[in-house]
């Protein structure tokens, strides 16, 4: 349901990656690691178009197009698609933890307000911040205004959730009330696809593992697959490296 | 040297409050007028509309590059030559117009870098829910904009008060001009003038109040 054909991404002369093929399924939890600077945030930013990519086919969902020629309509409809976890939560600031997960409802998808509310209310109890409602961003921990980052994201409704590096810019006291929000959503089979260094997580979470190295796709296997028997070189490296410093 | 007359003083105080509504009116309607141009100008800034941007980049230097008396006696004494049909304008129409185009060059310029200060992470955030650019713009960066902005922008209405005085130039009889004529009547220019200014004075202040409040206000949402 969401496949990506020959994308490629480059800023002036560097090309940052040619060619990446990737796909998954309704329901399919992707984890990408790799390692610093191989283009994971950048792909995942193509595939909401936040850069937009100089080459290939994007699908996701009922729609598809060549993103050569894509138009604004077909972005905007992309968008709809697909929402975005972002590594430093990026909530707007001037809206309280309720509007900005009600924000995308009421504005985007023509949403009454009370119903956009109500929405956004069962969201926030599912994330646990029932209570903070009326809180705006600035007077929650790191870890709450991620899973408001998140509850956001789960409001827009998309086909799939992209999280770039959902717990890099946390304190480590919050990475794993950010994590276990993340696998309650696994659990419930919410499409999604993670870039992260989270290597217990990507073990316990993820149905497919994709290693990246310098702009490509080296291998993608179930992690206990990728993680016991990595088949390339490259990842058998990277995986020594992170392995010792993470020992999980 | 003579002791302040302060009777005359006092006396005058009653007459010149009766000029005061007009000077606060040509103020408010400047301003409005001055903040829709300006955030029309910032935007166009931001967004480097083609042609529009270097036509505001002109506006603004040229509005920014000359005093406000000379635009004032362009507007008010040399274009209804050029253009006959502004023959009619009157003194009142010419003051408002006049700090409409001066102080929508300088708030534009501080309207622009509230939005360019605006963490970038926020637009991407909005996009990335499928917002349009007006959406965002109109959701989330200018509520934030406007919020770093009004501190300078009341600054730009408490001067622009006192520069409506210049209308008396233009043979407005607001607050300065009818000072004038009071003090031609009695020569008591230092009396007439110290009363003016303190009622000016008066006036920026409890602005300077209400600044303070709003600032507050608007900062709610960013405190701990």
């Amino acid at each position: 349901m969401i496949e990506l054909k020959g994308i490629r991404k480059q800023f002036g002369d560097h090309v940052v990656f040619d060619g990446i093929d990737l796909s998954l399924d309704r329901g399919e939890i992707i984890v990408v690691v790799g390692p610093s600077g191989t283009g994971k945030s950048t792909l995942l930013r193509c595939i909401n178009f936040l850069e937009t990519p100089d080459a290939g086919h994007l699908t996701v969902g009922d729609l598809g197009f060549d993103v050569t020629g894509a138009t604004r309509e077909q972005i905007l409809a992309l968008r709809r698609r697909t929402a975005f976890v972002f590594q430093n939560y990026a909530l707007f600031a001037n809206k309280t933890a309720l509007q900005n997960v009600a924000e995308g409802m009421i504005v985007v998808d023509g949403m009454p307000k009370a119903k956009a509310y109500a929405k956004a209310r069962e969201i926030l109890e599912r994330i646990g911040l029932a209570d903070k409602a009326d809180a705006y961003p600035a007077s929650l921990s790191g870890g709450q205004q991620q899973r408001v980052g998140i509850g956001r994201a789960m409001a827009a409704n998309a086909d799939v959730i992209l999280f770039d590096e959902p717990t890099s810019a946390l304190d480590p006291q919050w990475v794993e009330e950010v994590l276990g929000l993340m696998k309650r959503l696994a659990a419930e089979h919410q499409t999604m696809i993670v870039v992260t260094h989270e290597m217990q997580f990507a073990r316990e979470v993820a149905d497919r593992v994709v290693f990246m190295d310098q702009g490509r796709i080296i291998e993608q296997a179930p992690p206990a697959e990728l993680f016991s028997q990595p088949k390339d070189e490259r990842t058998q490296q990277f995986l020594r490296k992170i392995l010792a410093a993470n020992v999980v | 040297m003579h002791a302040l007359d302060f009777d005359y003083m006092l006396g005058l105080v009653p007459i010149l409050l009766g000029y005061l509504p007009l000077t606060l009116e040509m103020a408010a309607a400047g301003m409005a007028c001055a903040l829709v141009l300006a955030c029309l100008l910032a935007v166009i800034r931001v967004t480097r509309v083609p042609g529009l941007n270097a036509f505001a980049l002109l506006f603004i230097s040229f509005f920014r590059g000359t005093p406000l008396l000379v635009q004032l006696f362009l507007f008010y004494y040399g274009l209804p030559q050029v253009l006959t049909f502004l023959v009619a304008i009157n003194g009142i129409t010419a003051t408002i117009l006049g700090l409409t185009l001066h102080f929508s060059a300088y708030m534009a310029e501080s309207i622009r870098a509230a939005i360019v200060g605006i963490d970038r992470s926020q637009t991407e955030a909005a996009l990335s829910i499928g917002m349009t650019r007006a959406q965002l713009m109109r959701r989330i960066v200018l509520p934030q904009a406007t919020r770093i902005a009004t501190p300078t922008l009341m600054n730009y209405f408490i001067d622009m008060i006192k520069s409506t005085s210049l209308a008396f130039t233009l043979g407005v009889t607001e607050l300065m001009g009818a000072t004038q004529k009071e003090a031609a009547g009695s020569f008591l220019y230092f009396e007439a003038f110290l009363v003016v200014a303190v009622i000016y004075w008066i006036v920026v202040e409890a602005l300077s109040w209400v600044q303070k409040w709003l600032e507050q206000r608007l900062n709610r949402a960013y405190q701990r």
